[in-house]
């Protein structure tokens, strides 16, 4: 049996996410006895392979082609099935990444296979994988089964650890034609936002509701973001009133976060709210309301003013991190 | 120009969920359902489409019989068709990809829109799917879309930034919000909508790829400590997350 987990570079790093579908993709090659491959994809990618040994991957598969430098979904899902073939692999990881959710759908209909979105857990049971997946906005979780001889799954960033301790992977070039017809759609430009992170992938979240009372307020909350090295989120009422862009809204209509720390502040805690953020492992509320239903899934609660509580929280955590 | 529109019909978002006797489901009684929010955005894009470039937008839902009311709601909003691509029973997203993919070969828009993603299953595999099985491109989570002559210049979310994409038509986009700013339906559109024909087919069959075992509640999480009411609380904070949480 032969597991491809598909790892993801911007800017000559691997993403994080990527390291934790390797992670994830080497537990489950280890419970069913299965060989593991990674495969990277881009131009001059090939030193950075070798990087993917520590995250569990015993051979890596490169596609190295100067016409595939930018994204470009078609030629780039072509490449994964045709190696995916060419391998025989019977299950794909991709991370449910940006990217990996515009190249998931497309693999598998390529290769007639079925596709778990999205997973939080992937478990072998009895010799089979049972993908668990967050269904409505995370109100209820279920356990799916694949039933195609190949399978595909997708899996949520910073949900699955990706520790090292690996070892040296063999590294493999691949030459994989590509069609002209598959470049038709191309990345021209990426612009990186912010120096913060991406909610989706940052391990701190402060976040900002309309209790901040007006954008220029949300200074605040970049200081302490700051020196959390965390990223700034929002409601989807500070969105929408234009103090924030759309990128930063958590929600059951924004980004799904699970960082292990989410930090609320005048944020009074709707359902569509909490549907993004619930699966945060530590949650902090500072609310001035003290029935405001955030506080019902708060591990630590302040009931007090964000104009005093945020900027003494943000000098304090200065003193203790020695910023 | 010939746009197509995917839309679904999916519990509101105020929903509180419950699973039903089968854990495989939900239980459907007093659930109020809606058109899915990012459907919305995508409808409003097809009617600037038009209004712009002339030709027409159809709406494509498939589902049951309670789908009229989505497709209603956008009639409402002013497309010029609505079609029901009927099926009663549950499928996976391949199903409902293979059912849309059918019907809009035989359409072949200029234009398809769909959703990033439903809000219920949360799958956001649909709209490539279908792409992918027209053999069509498509941009995925996209904010802004900018047609001139056939070609296309897309901004397009991704973590931290934005992309800039180039395609052509025709194509698949899912809109992602911030595309646009979906309007009310007008009164005069509403009384308007309930005269205008629903077309009802059954929807191509497919085979099941993805199958539910269980469905469960996550575990709930409880409320936790209150540890003051003013900025005298924050000593007791940082311990908690240095010590407890250990996050710094
Ligand atoms: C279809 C649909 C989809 C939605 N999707 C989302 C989504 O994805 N994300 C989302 O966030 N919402 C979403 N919503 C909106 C949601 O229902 C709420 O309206 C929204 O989350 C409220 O934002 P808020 O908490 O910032 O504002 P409010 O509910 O107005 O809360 C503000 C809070 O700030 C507190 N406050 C005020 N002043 C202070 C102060 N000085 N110090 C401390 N606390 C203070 C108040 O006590 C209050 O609790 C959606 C709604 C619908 C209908
Ligand atoms: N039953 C359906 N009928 C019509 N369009 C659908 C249906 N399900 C999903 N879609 C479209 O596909 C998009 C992505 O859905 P999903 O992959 O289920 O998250 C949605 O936003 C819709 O545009």
């Amino acid at each position: 049996m032969t597991i491809l987990a598909f790892a993801e570079h911007r800017d000559g790093k691997f993403k994080k996410s990527s390291f934790e579908t390797v992670r994830a993709a080497r537990t489950v090659a280890d419970a069913l006895q299965a060989d593991l491959c990674a495969l990277v994809i881009g131009s001059g990618i090939t030193a950075l392979a070798q990087e993917l040994g520590q995250y569990g991957a015993s051979r890596v598969l490169v596609v190295d082609d100067p016409v595939l430098a930018a994204h470009a979904n078609r030629a780039f899902a072509s490449a994964i099935a045709t190696v995916a073939a060419q391998r025989k692999a019977d299950l794909i990881f991709l991370p449910a990444s940006q990217m990996g959710k515009d190249l998931a759908p497309r693999v598998a209909v390529k290769l007639n296979a079925g596709l778990a979105s999205d997973c939080v857990a992937v478990n072998v049971e009895n010799g089979e994988l049972i993908a668990t997946r967050p269904v409505y906005a995370g109100k209820a979780l279920v356990d799916v089964r694949v039933t195609t001889p190949v399978k595909v799954y997708t899996l949520r960033p910073n949900v699955f650890t990706a520790t090292t301790g690996g070892g040296e992977a063999v590294v493999e070039q691949m030459s994989v034609p590509v069609d002209p017809a598959d470049l038709t759609t191309v990345v021209k430009d990426i612009k990186v936002a912010t120096g913060r992170p991406d909610v989706t992938e940052a391990d701190i979240i402060v976040s900002g509701g309309r209790g901040m009372k007006g954008p220029e307020h949300f200074g605040m909350l970049e200081s302490l973001a700051d020196v959390l090295g965390a990223a700034v989120g929002a409601s989807r009422a500070v969105v929408d009133a234009g103090w924030r862009p759309h990128d930063e809204q958590v929600g059951q209509t924004g980004k799904t976060v699970s960082p292990t720390l989410y930090v609320a502040c005048g944020i009074s805690g709707a359902v569509q709210h909490v549907a993004g953020m619930s699966s945060s492992k530590y949650i902090v509320a500072i609310n001035k309301d003290k029935d405001a239903p955030i506080f019902q899934i708060a591990d630590y609660g302040i009931v007090g003013d964000v104009f005093e509580v945020v900027p003494e929280l943000t000098t304090q955590l200065k003193q203790v991190l020695g910023k | 120009m010939k746009v197509a529109v995917c839309i679904n019909h999916v519990p509101d978002t105020e929903t509180k969920i419950k699973i039903s006797a089968d854990s495989k489901s939900i239980d459907r009684a007093g659930v109020n359902f809606m058109m899915s929010p990012y459907d919305e955005i995508a409808v409003e894009e097809g009617l600037r489409i038009r209004d712009k470039f002339k030709g027409e937008v159809i709406v494509i839902s498939l589902g049951g019989e309670k789908h009229k009311e989505t497709l209603r709601k956008a009639l409402a909003m002013g497309v010029d068709k609505a079609v029901l691509l009927k099926d009663e029973g549950e499928r996976d997203s391949h199903g409902v990809a293979v059912g849309l993919a059918a019907e809009l070969r035989a359409l072949a828009p200029d234009v398809i829109l769909c959703g990033k993603q439903s809000i219920d299953f949360d799958d956001a595999q649909v709209g490539t799917a279908v792409a992918e099985m027209l053999g069509l491109p498509s941009v995925g989570v996209v904010v802004k879309i900018d047609i001139q002559d056939g070609n296309v210049v897309c901004q397009r979310e991704i973590e931290g930034g934005h992309e800039t994409v180039e395609t052509r038509l025709p194509a698949v986009f899912l809109a992602q919000k911030g595309l646009n700013d979906p309007r009310y339906p007008s009164l005069k559109g509403i009384m308007a909508a309930k005269s205008k024909p629903i077309e009802e087919k059954p929807a191509a069959a497919a085979e099941p790829r993805v199958l539910t075992v269980a469905m469960r509640k996550p575990p709930a999480k409880s409320s936790g400590k209150i540890l003051g009411t003013d900025k005298t609380a924050v000593p007791e904070l940082v311990r908690l997350l240095h010590d407890e949480a250990k996050v710094i």
